[in-house]
């Protein structure tokens, strides 16, 4: 027969003012094998604390509800308080009679009974209660951070300086990512390059961070502190250690028209090449998809010419396994390549560029040297017309969301036309201007009050192509008209994406990601860093458009949780999760299809008499979150999740029905 | 699962009220969101009738229909099941689950003779305080004209597999197991409704 306590609380006058605690635990005592009942002002308090311990002792309790608050706030508190008594934690069951009860009700009458049908529940619950023991699970004290954009290389350098070991992973041939696209930075008109390129060359100086650019993740297992991931390092065709990055290589290689990537359509590339000058690595790699020799056998000239013998074209991908406790994902976004109107007619005339082309063009190392110059005929423009939310706030036509950097990245773009050819006429057409970071309203307004570009309060609804310049209609929302300039380059803010691969990973993985694809934190105000699988952290902009000095904050937030982790040899297991009765179990494996977190797999059982096999599914216990979808789907009722096994809840259910 | 299309039998599941008679409403909620609606509609001094008893499960994926069943077979008069809104569901997708068991035991329930307004599935977030209020107020009228729920007069409640006996339930009901939500996690709006 069972010992249980239950200990009703008044909360002040906060419960007792609605129920009559008294009578609760007087009635309480009549229930079978509650052996004693006490109410008493705050159970919560330290005196309150010392009652239940003392009771537990003294009478041997095997088993204890408190009835007051939510157990939401409380629980651990008693757990822990039933722990020093020598009670196991989990042998303690609440019931919510405040939030639940004495706040909603007004009368006594009302409140009374319901209360103790709530302590009735609890008490059938905590006689089916058995003692849960936490675990232990050791970690891995190395970290995985995959896309090295900024805030991945934040992230890999913070981690980096605490002593953990870091394998970074960047999908292109050089880290960097879209900073290194950029040519100033707002609101202080930093060049990119300038600030971001030795960041790069930190990281790839840094002894505890192990650099794998032009590689991708392949696959993912495990749980936190314990991760298994293959890493696809792909054919490179150069040596990583003996290329010097001369470039003999590329200036030879005869392919010269390949859209490159980095210039955003800007402008062309060889088939082996680096990315960028300043690339980390400075090594280039061979586009197979281009190469003369890897398609058609002939040329080979880069071999020929490269002094150190650097280059193979017998280079082959590589599957690397790495053992990691705990996960970065810092793959950042994409940007909407201008297709979303069809009446701005982008990609029908090359004087129509996006805001990321932009930037090429004005950048020094751009394909015009930083001289700003039209597409179609390289002469220099005289008028140029800015379209803000070309794509973004429009949840007919683009994304319902705002981009965040458009209306800065535009101003900055307009500033640096008037600051560079002060008589360019320069038009922005806008819904509002956003400037909400340290120093960007002064920042944008500087460039109308100072630098005279002008601000048009509307949409563009056409532009069309007249004679050699582009007609851009409009209204101006402020005066109620019909606006048309004639421009001779339009610039479309269009708006960042989620990575059209994110959901692959998100899924390999294991993490949410919203509507639009970017992936979901744990919690938008409290764990921004953290997604809900423990051990996989986020940063930068793979999880909303954001700007750089955000990008660099959540890659340094994601770093100062990866470090608690790893600062821990090994870290407790919640024991409330799924338990599976290998003697009933048929093997259906219905609930390895339905659990979200890849935490159950199958096993095979052997009889070692007769060497027959079966399976069976098997819950990794680092892994399982104790949702217990897995329970509700077995069908032969042999998997069942702790501390809320049919028997507990039906038990509820039971007596809360009578 | 086969479900009949038949329509519904129209026989209600209820007995003569006494005139003290109050609907009892079971609640199971999911422990993140709509468990701690219910405590922010506390919390927040909201007030509704105290006709529901709130039993906790960590997420609405975890419900088994067997326990609204079984809630039904020993007397309760509602039963209302809550979670987080598609999309927001703690444990990423066990709400998708829990939506494809439900409507489907919506169905069932609707097949055995019970009445549609005795049982509910619904979404409410944590922030959802006073929407839980006015659930449970709403739930607690609707139910008052039905009466007291009698498993014996709704038409085909015994025809159910849900023999219980103290060794927990010998051939549990079971519906929508094991599907994959792979499409329903696209989406991550609306209700099944």
């Amino acid at each position: 027969m069972a010992r249980t306590g239950v200990f009703v609380c008044h909360c002040g006058s906060n419960i007792a003012k609605t129920v009559d605690v008294a009578s609760v635990a007087e009635q309480a005592r009549e229930l079978p094998g509650v052996v004693y009942t006490e109410d008493y002002q705050y159970m919560c308090s330290s005196p309150g604390q010392e009652h239940i311990r003392q009771a537990i002792e003294e009478h041997r309790l095997d088993s204890i509800v408190v009835a007051s608050c939510s157990p939401r706030l409380h629980e651990p508190t008693f757990r822990r308080c039933a722990a020093e008594a020598g009670l196991n934690p989990y042998l303690v069951e609440m019931a919510n009679i405040r939030e639940h009860c004495s706040w909603v009700h007004k009368e006594k009458e009302i409140g009374t009974p319901k209360a103790f049908d709530l302590v009735k529940a609890a008490v059938a619950k905590v006689q089916r209660n058995v003692p849960l023991h936490t675990g232990s699970i050791s970690i891995t004290k190395r970290a995985l951070v995959i896309g090295g954009g900024i805030a991945g290389i934040q992230a890999a350098l913070d981690i980096a300086d605490a002593g953990h070991e870091v394998i970074l992973v960047e999908k292109t041939p050089s880290i960097g990512g879209r900073m290194a696209q950029f040519d100033k930075t707002f609101p202080t008109l930093d060049c990119s390059a300038c600030i971001l390129t030795p960041k790069m060359v930190e990281v790839a100086q840094n002894p505890n961070i192990k650099l794998m650019t032009w590689s991708e993740v392949e696959h993912v297992e495990g749980y936190v502190g314990n991760f298994k991931v293959t890493i696809r390092q792909k054919a490179r065709f150069a040596d990583l250690q003996e290329c010097i990055g001369c470039g003999q290589c590329w200036e030879k290689c005869p392919v010269k028209k390949i859209p490159s990537e980095f210039q955003a359509g800007t402008g062309n590339r060889t088939a082996i090449y680096v990315p960028f000058p300043q690339a980390v690595p400075n090594v280039p790699v061979i586009d197979k998809e281009h190469c003369l020799y890897l398609t058609q056998g002939k040329c080979g000239v880069c071999a020929k010419v490269c002094p150190k013998q650097c280059i193979s074209y017998e280079d082959q991908d590589k599957l690397v396994e790495v053992e990691v406790g705990a996960i970065v994902v810092a793959t950042g976004f994409d940007v909407e390549p201008g297709k979303l109107y069809g009446e701005y007619v982008y990609g029908d005339h090359p004087d129509i560029i996006t805001g990321l082309q932009f930037e090429r063009l004005m950048n020094a190392c751009g394909p015009t040297g930083g001289h700003l110059e039209r597409p179609s005929d390289g002469r220099e423009p005289r008028t140029v017309v800015f379209v803000k939310c070309a794509g973004s706030r429009d949840e007919v036509k683009g994304v319902p969301y705002c981009s965040k950097v458009c209306c800065m990245y535009t101003a900055k773009h307009a500033l640096l036309i008037k600051e560079k050819y002060p008589d360019t006429k320069v038009y922005i057409f806008y819904i509002d201007v956003r400037a909400t970071g340290k120093g960007y309203e002064e920042f944008a307004d500087r460039t109308q009050r100072e630098f005279g570009a002008e601000y048009i309060r509307g949409r563009v609804s056409r532009i069309y192509p007249e004679g050699d310049h582009l007609v851009v209609v409009g209204v101006d929302t402020l005066l109620g008209k019909q606006v048309e300039v004639d421009a001779d380059l339009v610039v479309l803010a269009t708006p960042m994406l989620a990575r059209e691969d994110a959901k692959d990973l998100g899924r390999m993985l294991n993490i949410a990601s919203d509507n639009y694809g970017f992936f979901t934190e744990a919690h938008p105000k409290l764990r921004p860093a953290e997604t809900l699988t423990a051990g996989i952290y986020l940063a930068g902009a793979c999880l909303f458009p954001r700007d750089i000095p955000d990008s660099v904050a959540s890659g340094g937030a994601a770093a100062a949780k990866v470090n608690v982790l790893l600062a821990r040899e090994s870290i407790e297991s919640e024991p409330i999760i799924a338990e599976v009765d290998e003697q009933t179990c048929v093997g259906c494996l219905n609930c390895v299809r339905v659990c979200p977190f890849k935490a159950i797999e199958e096993k095979v059982l052997e009889n070692p008499k007769t060497g027959e096999t079966r399976v069976v599914a098997a819950v990794n216990e680092g892994v399982c979150e104790g949702c217990g979808t897995c329970a509700a789907a077995c069908p032969s009722k042999c998997i069942m999740l702790r501390g809320f096994t049919d028997e507990q809840i039906l038990a509820e259910v039971d007596v809360l029905c009578v | 699962m086969r479900v009949e299309t038949e329509a519904p039998p129209q026989a209600e599941a209820t007995g003569p009220a006494e005139a003290d008679w109050e609907p009892r409403i079971v609640g199971i909620l999911c422990y993140w969101c709509s468990y701690a609606g219910a405590d922010l509609a506390g919390s927040s001094r909201m007030s509704y009738p105290a006709n529901i008893r709130i039993v906790r499960v960590p997420c609405s994926g975890r419900v088994d229909p067997l326990f609204v069943l079984r809630a039904f077979e020993r007397g309760a008069d509602g039963v209302l099941v809550a979670g987080c809104h598609p999309g927001d569901c703690h444990y990423a997708k066990g709400n998708y689950y829990a939506r494809r068991r439900l409507s489907l035991l919506k169905r069932l329930v609707a097949y055995v003779g019970i009445p549609a307004e005795r049982f509910k599935a619904l979404w409410v977030s944590a922030s959802e305080g006073r929407e839980f209020a006015a659930v449970v107020n709403e739930m607690t009228e609707e139910l008052r004209p039905l009466g007291p729920f009698r498993p014996e007069l709704a038409t085909r409640f015994a025809e159910l597999p849900m023999v219980v006996d103290e060794e927990g339930p010998a051939c549990p009901v079971h519906v929508g197991a094991g599907q994959t939500v792979a499409e329903d996690h696209q989406e991550t709006s609306g209700q099944d409704e």
